[in-house]
């Protein structure tokens, strides 16, 4: 009988066995390693924000909106402005009401009057995606459904997301949300299906002053890459060692 | 709707994109997971180390241990927004993420828990499926069946293979600790590894999880086994009457093996306070860009909750309870109680605390537990969906225990 058992684990350490394999063999067919395949590797996309232009009028964020079918009355949103008013006694007063989506027409800030004499400088500041480098939404998500294509954008598999939220908690910029209507996770994706077909993503071509741009790193003639290049920039948070590709003129110690 | 929506407050200055997308079930579920690896520690210990004065206690906590196995997995799948896609983390795990081994560790778990399970019982399989053997009756030819199929065909008992089995624990019991503390070690790298969360960012928090994982699942496997036997002890009191010897020696028997599992409880118990309390002072001292918020969450938010109600009530109570000579059974539970609480709110601290603050640092967010559901994802993510994750394992444990008596000999 004893023999009979140890043909028995024999089998069944076997059956083990093949039953894992399986899993190695879809190892090759993960998402992320299939799809980081597209795109173009000539290019890597990055966005330049002109902070002195920004006059937060929240066009860029109805625009993304509408093209990307967020829904408009829900407080998410792919990219949002925020409004930084720095006073005299050294505080920020810092909001985004709806993202910044109707504009900043009134003065107080959650409720706060602020005496104008009072405000010592302020500013708004668009944010989006930083596409990162490194990025952190990828690195976690369990099942490959965000991914890095070839031109340095990160996009999410719409029909492979399992709605965990992992990358929601692993984006240190607030990026990320979950999609009402698609229950997946959404976030910018530079406007991909647009800049592929040589458009403008839907936030650059709505804003009249020239705050956003976008540009190729790769291509050392483009006149964003030029900017880059040649003048004082910052990133945000750094620190998460994301490398974000979304770079800002004018960036203050006060952004959060 | 937004998901989290429905459940959070936010104070201040708050990205637009931010809510607690992790609630109440992602509590639930370090918590559940610590409790397994927990209860197979326990068992372990004496199947292993040979703690003799662990011996009632072990089978109980080993079945115990299975039956909490389901349970592990139920809040991670009860929370996923694509729960029928939950399944593609094991067609393309992506190994960079924390959560893709999951299913993997998890699987080898339960393979271990399972054939150590089947060492241990399965002369009981051979002995009931000869006794069944011939009987009459739907339900005997049932349970015949079963227990002839459970034993997978080795009919030997004889000295060697009895000896057989014992080494088959033995060893699996051993492979399984560090499995065990792996798999709940693997629930804290989850967040630990979080990056951009400030709390969870620590390379204590995996160590930290395994301590209160065995805390917790020695406590529940303590206190259900009070249950049990009071429940026997009421029995044998209405069949012979409260005199009966049969009565004092289950007493005796009870008292004997909870005060020698305490010490158990005692020693993880001081252990995982030790790191919590380390892990906190030095954030404090190291005071890095985000200690700011956290002192606000800690020391103001959030006070109550972690002070008085994780460490106060949780940890500071429970551990003198323990402390005190001659223990009452009636003291023991209070003290298991509070110690279970303890870590479910050490846990809670954790999950909802690290979403207590924005991202910014400029502001707060309040987790409000839904707790009348109007929706599937009200009952998910809020009371209710908590307590069906919580009456599971017992559920199953009287279900599996029909099936292997974990209490006979104890
Ligand atoms: S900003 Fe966030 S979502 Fe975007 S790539 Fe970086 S980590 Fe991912
Ligand atoms: S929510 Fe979707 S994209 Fe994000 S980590 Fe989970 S499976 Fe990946």
């Amino acid at each position: 009988m004893s023999t009979s058992r140890r043909k028995f684990l024999k089998t069944a350490v076997a059956g083990c066995a093949v039953a894992s394999l399986p899993l190695t063999a879809f190892k090759t067919l993960s998402p992320a390693e299939a799809k980081a395949s597209i795109g173009n590797d000539k290019v890597r996309w990055v966005f330049l924000v002109d902070i002195q232009k920004c006059v937060g009028c929240g066009f860029c964020v109805k625009a993304c909106k509408s093209e990307n079918e967020i829904p408009y009355n829900v407080p998410v949103t792919r990219t949002w402005v925020e409004r930084y008013v720095i006073t005299k006694d050294g505080k920020s007063h810092i909001d985004t009401p709806h993202g910044g989506r109707d504009g900043y027409t009134d003065p107080t800030i959650r409720e706060q009057d602020i005496n104008p004499d009072d405000i010592t400088k302020a500013f708004f500041l668009p944010k989006l995606c930083n596409q990162c480098q490194n990025p952190a939404c990828v690195q976690v998500c369990p099942v490959g459904a965000t991914y890095q294509t070839l031109d340095g954008v990160v996009l999410v598999d719409k029909k492979w997301c399992i709605g965990c939220g992992y990358c929601v908690m692993a984006c240190p910029y607030g990026a990320r949300f979950f999609h009402p209507v698609d229950k997946v996770a959404d976030k910018c994706t530079f406007c991909y299906h647009r800049i592929n077909k040589g458009l403008k993503s839907a936030c650059v071509q709505a804003c009249s002053f020239g705050a956003r741009l976008m540009g190729n790193l790769k291509d050392p003639d483009d006149p964003v890459t030029h900017t880059i290049m040649t003048q004082r920039v910052g990133i945000l948070k750094d620190e998460y060692g994301t490398k974000p590709q979304v770079y800002y003129i004018g960036l203050d110690e006060r952004v959060r | 709707m937004v998901h989290g929506m429905e459940w959070t407050i936010k104070e201040l200055f708050v990205y637009p994109n931010e809510f607690i997308y992790w609630s109440i079930q992602i509590v639930m579920y370090p918590y559940m997971t610590g409790l397994v690896a927990g209860a197979f520690v326990l068992s372990s210990l004496y199947h292993v180390f040979g703690q003799k004065d662990l011996r009632g206690i072990a089978r109980f906590s080993l079945v115990f241990s299975l039956a909490l196995l389901p349970t592990a997995m139920m809040p991670l799948q009860m929370h996923l927004l694509q729960p029928f896609r939950g399944l593609n983390v094991m067609f393309t795990p992506h190994f960079t993420s924390a959560i893709a081994a999951f299913g993997i560790v998890f699987s080898t778990y339960a393979m271990i828990v399972l054939s150590e399970i089947w060492f241990v019982y399965r002369k009981f399989f051979v002995d009931q499926s000869h006794a069944l053997k011939g009987k009459q009756g739907f339900a005997n030819v049932l349970k015949y069946f079963t227990y002839t199929v459970l034993t997978l065909g080795a009919f030997d008992t004889s000295d060697r293979a009895i000896a057989i089995d014992k080494k088959g624990v033995k060893i699996l019991a051993g492979i399984g600790i560090p499995v065990a503390c792996f798999l709940h070690g693997y629930a804290g790298f989850i967040f630990g590894s979080v990056k951009a969360n400030a709390l969870w960012m620590s390379p204590l928090m995996p160590v930290i999880f395994i301590m209160s994982a065995v805390v917790s699942g020695i406590a529940l496997c303590m206190l259900t086994y009070i249950i049990i036997m009071e429940w026997k002890k009421f029995r044998a009191k209405l069949a012979k009457g409260r005199g009966d010897e049969s009565v004092k020696e289950l007493g005796g028997v009870e008292i004997d093996v909870i005060t020698k599992t305490s010490r158990y409880l005692l020693g993880f118990l001081i252990a995982a306070i030790s790191l919590e309390l380390l892990d906190l002072i030095f954030r404090g001292y190291t005071a890095m860009k985000s200690w700011d918020i956290l002192r606000d969450v800690m020391f103001d938010t959030d006070f109550t909750k972690i002070f008085i109600l994780q460490y106060g009530f949780g940890n500071l109570i429970p551990f003198i309870l323990l402390l005190i000579p001659k223990p009452s059974i009636k003291r023991m539970v209070v003290a298991l109680i509070l110690v279970l609480y303890g870590v479910f709110m050490m846990r809670w601290n954790v999950v909802i605390g690290g979403q207590a603050f924005s991202l910014s640092f400029e502001g707060f967010m309040h987790y409000d537990l839904p707790i009348i559901p109007h929706n599937l994802e009200t009952y998910k993510e809020g009371l209710f969906g908590a307590l069906t994750v919580i009456v599971t394992p017992f559920v199953l444990f009287w279900g599996i225990n029909k099936l292997v008596p974990s209490l006979r000999d104890a």
